[in-house]
């Protein structure tokens, strides 16, 4: 199989500025750029038409509740969506039903996914403990070798502090990646909203900046202490950049993300109890919204993810602080993280770094770039196209967005994985 | 899913649903009040019934427990001459595992006309009214820590009726503001209502974090918060606080924040003294000063039944009242 993208406009992640190129495909590899290389004959030929041609998004936290919860998603199903929507790999954490705690549910995943014809890429991320029980190690090393990517305990608490100190100095002994997302359990409490003045008017159960801050404080220690290379997911608030900014000047191995509706919503738009903007971290105040495109824009912030969660009807159809959190994102990211270069926050390529490369090597995985000789995970998008934000126009099995009714700009037309065409227009 | 505010006002801004105070505006809590009013002269008659609710079927339903708002709304919807059906929903359909909405269109298929609902979720009336159908109304008896509108209007009626007038009075509301849904009501109805000076006090842990948003002072100290005010509204302390790491004990609780004649007599002479009930007696109010001259917690209650029935007739569409 070979594959010619002519008239395209690079978009690499490690180059600043766009600039006309061809690229050239063969057996999965990107084999040259600009010049065909010697003997090359293309199979098949897209003319890209003067848009952008950049690798395939990397999204670091993508639930696809598969395998357990059909009623919710599955892999075919967010699959489907991830290409549609320009990714190409999507990074699955443990807390699937069972959890992946075990190479049968690893080995199940990548079963399906295969069945499901390999539409993108997925990649397991271990549990931290097994069945997440927050007490026991898992077999690390085994799921490392059977293929999970790093290591987490989700949003599931550990027994306690001991248990994080082993199973992260155990982690660091393997080499293995840890990933927190730094929750303290019993600031969060019944919260569902961000301790402000929304939440005060509302009346809903607040969840303080310090249930992030205060487990976040606690895990940077712990790095320091155990050398496990650490990356934090999905951080809101303000005070974890600066502590994140700290860190790595320090020489930390950290590493950090945050949700792309993050850098959007504040807990402003619960508006009058709209069930869609229950997330857990919560939507947060427009400071912290502020501080976190400054940290993505200076780079404290490394990538920017989904954290996709799609859910059936009823998981919302309750009120607030009963319904199920979570934001359906496999569908918005792509056109919200453009919205960031359309508003000033960061220069396109930078941004596709956070999208790309940037999530590809701090979890090892192959592609994320443009380069000869990378795998080709690529996509080509039409910044031109204009579209309306429309939760029954979704892919993704789950329709509870928090953007119903915007308004994007930039549309995928072609998605390739592997050097072969899986979507196109 | 309708995201607006004035989700209880029809086009013409007459109550539709009663979700919230927050929302509507100082004409609507006048009307209600004037209504109620009217109402009063009713519960005086040898038959205390009026036809205004005749052929209306209004379904109480309540998920969490409460004695004295369901039984003041019974007798209210029977004053005003509603078929009523009342469900205590915790040894109901939901403990079977029932979505609210199903329980919700359950019921509508029995051709309900008005719902009261309780319920421990913050917006769940809110909730209820955006999924009912057209036509069909809903009034807020308490969402968890959010608003319980009618027992607002209900102590804004007793205000009313001993101060007579708004503009001068400084109203302190002490207590649980935190977990209080009788709270954000009154300091809604107390801004709208053009009060001169709101202040709430309360031990810090009782407190929601920017307090001041409301529209109130903020004291963390009673006798300073008490000082001249004319009207006094304590809050019930639950008990659970003390649990909650919330607070170190009822003892201490009431040394630094419960209502005694010593400390009354830093308010006004002719001050008030409210209470939503269930009071805790010795926790935060002295029983002296609940069964004192300046309290006014039964006359509360009574208030409550005429309250009740007005904002139910301004739903139909009968602000008149006696008629």
């Amino acid at each position: 199989m070979s594959l010619h993208i002519k008239n395209g406009v690079l978009v690499a992640p490690a180059e600043s500025t766009q600039r006309a190129a061809d690229l050239y495909l063969q057996d999965g590899k990107i084999i040259g750029i600009d010049q065909a290389p010697a003997g090359f004959e293309a199979a098949q030929t897209i003319d890209a038409g003067g848009h952008w041609v950049m690798p395939g998004l990397v999204d670091c936290q993508a639930r696809l509740r598969d395998p357990g919860q059909p009623e919710k998603a599955n892999i075919d199903s967010e699959t489907l969506a991830a290409i549609r929507n320009g990714i190409t790999t999507l990074c699955l954490p443990p807390d699937t039903q069972p959890a992946i705690d075990n190479s049968a549910t690893v080995e199940l995943i990548h079963h399906r996914n295969e069945m499901f014809g390999h539409k993108a890429h997925v990649y397991p991320i271990g549990a931290l403990t097994r069945g997440l029980g927050g007490e026991q190690l898992s077999n690390m090393a085994s799921l490392r070798d059977n293929g999970c990517i790093a290591f987490s305990n989700a949003k599931v608490p550990l027994a306690n502090n001991l248990v994080q100190r082993r199973a992260m100095d155990y982690a660091a002994g393997q080499q293995a990646l840890v990933i927190i997302q730094p929750l303290d359990h019993d600031l969060l409490g019944n919260g569902c909203a961000h301790e402000g003045a929304v939440a005060t008017r509302l009346g809903l159960p607040s969840i303080p900046e310090a249930a992030e801050t205060a487990a976040l404080a606690k895990d940077i220690e712990l790095v320091a202490q155990t050398g496990a290379r650490t990356h934090f997911g999905q951080l809101s608030c303000a005070r974890s950049v600066d502590m994140i900014r700290r860190a790595k000047a320090k020489g930390l191995p950290i590493s950090a993300d945050c949700a792309i509706h993050q850098l959007f919503l504040t807990d402003h738009d619960i508006g009058n109890f709209d069930s869609n903007m229950f997330t857990i971290p919560p939507l947060r105040s427009q400071s912290d919204r502020d501080a976190l495109r400054e940290g993505v824009a200076d780079g404290t912030i490394d990538c920017l993810c989904s954290d996709h969660q799609p859910h059936e009807v009823d998981a919302k159809l309750k009120p607030f602080p009963s319904a199920e959190p979570g934001i359906s994102g496999l569908d918005t990211l792509l056109p919200l993280a453009l919205r960031l270069v359309e508003e000033g926050v960061l220069p396109l390529a930078e941004l596709i770094a956070r999208l790309t490369l940037n999530p590809a090597r701090i979890l090892g995985l192959p592609g994320g770039n443009i380069e000869v000789g990378t795998d080709a995970d690529l996509i080509i998008v039409d910044p031109d196209i204009h579209w309306i934000c429309h939760a029954t126009d979704f892919v993704s099995k789950g329709k509870n967005t928090a953007f119903e009714g915007w308004d994007f700009n930039g549309g995928v037309t072609h998605t390739i994985v592997a050097g072969a065409i899986v979507y196109q227009r | 899913m309708p995201d607006n505010l004035n989700l209880q006002l029809d086009n013409n801004g007459r109550l539709r649903h009663f979700l919230s105070i927050e929302g509507l505006n100082q004409s609507i809590l006048t009307e209600i009040l004037d209504t109620a009013e009217s109402f009063t002269s009713v519960a005086d008659r040898t038959i205390k019934k009026v036809p205004i609710l005749r052929g209306i079927t209004v379904a109480n339903l309540f998920f969490e427990a409460s004695t004295r708002t369901r039984s003041t709304f019974e007798l209210a919807e029977q004053r005003l001459s509603a078929d009523i059906l009342s469900l205590n929903v915790d040894t109901s359909a939901t403990v079977k595992g029932e979505s609210l909405l199903d329980t919700l269109q359950n019921l509508e298929a029995m051709q309900i006309d008005m719902f009261v609902i309780r319920h421990q979720d913050s917006g769940s009336a809110h909730f209820f009214a955006q999924h009912v159908r057209p036509g069909v109304s809903v009034l807020n008896a308490g969402d968890g820590q959010h608003e319980h509108p009618t027992q607002a209007m209900l102590d804004m009626y007793t205000i009313r009726h001993y101060k007579k007038d708004f503009s001068g009075l400084r109203v302190a509301i002490v207590g649980d503001i935190l977990h209080s849904r009788v709270a954000r009501s009154q300091i809604h109805a107390l801004n709208l209502l053009n009060t001169a000076e709101i202040r709430v006090i309360a031990p810090r842990t009782l407190l929601p974090v920017a307090t001041e948003s409301l529209g109130v002072s903020v004291y963390e100290d009673l006798e300073s918060g008490l000082k001249d005010v004319d009207v006094v509204i304590m809050l019930r302390l639950q008990k659970e606080r003390m649990r909650g790491a919330l607070l170190p004990s009822e003892k201490e609780y009431f040394r630094k924040y419960g209502l005694s004649q010593e400390r009354l007599k830093l308010a006004r002479p002719d001050a008030i003294v409210m209470h939503p009930g269930p009071a805790n007696r010795g926790v935060e109010i002295e029983s002296s000063v609940m069964d004192g001259n300046q309290s006014v917690i039964l006359q509360q209650v009574s208030f409550g039944i005429s309250v009740r029935m007005a904002v139910m007739a301004m739903i139909v569409g009968q602000s008149g009242g006696d008629s």
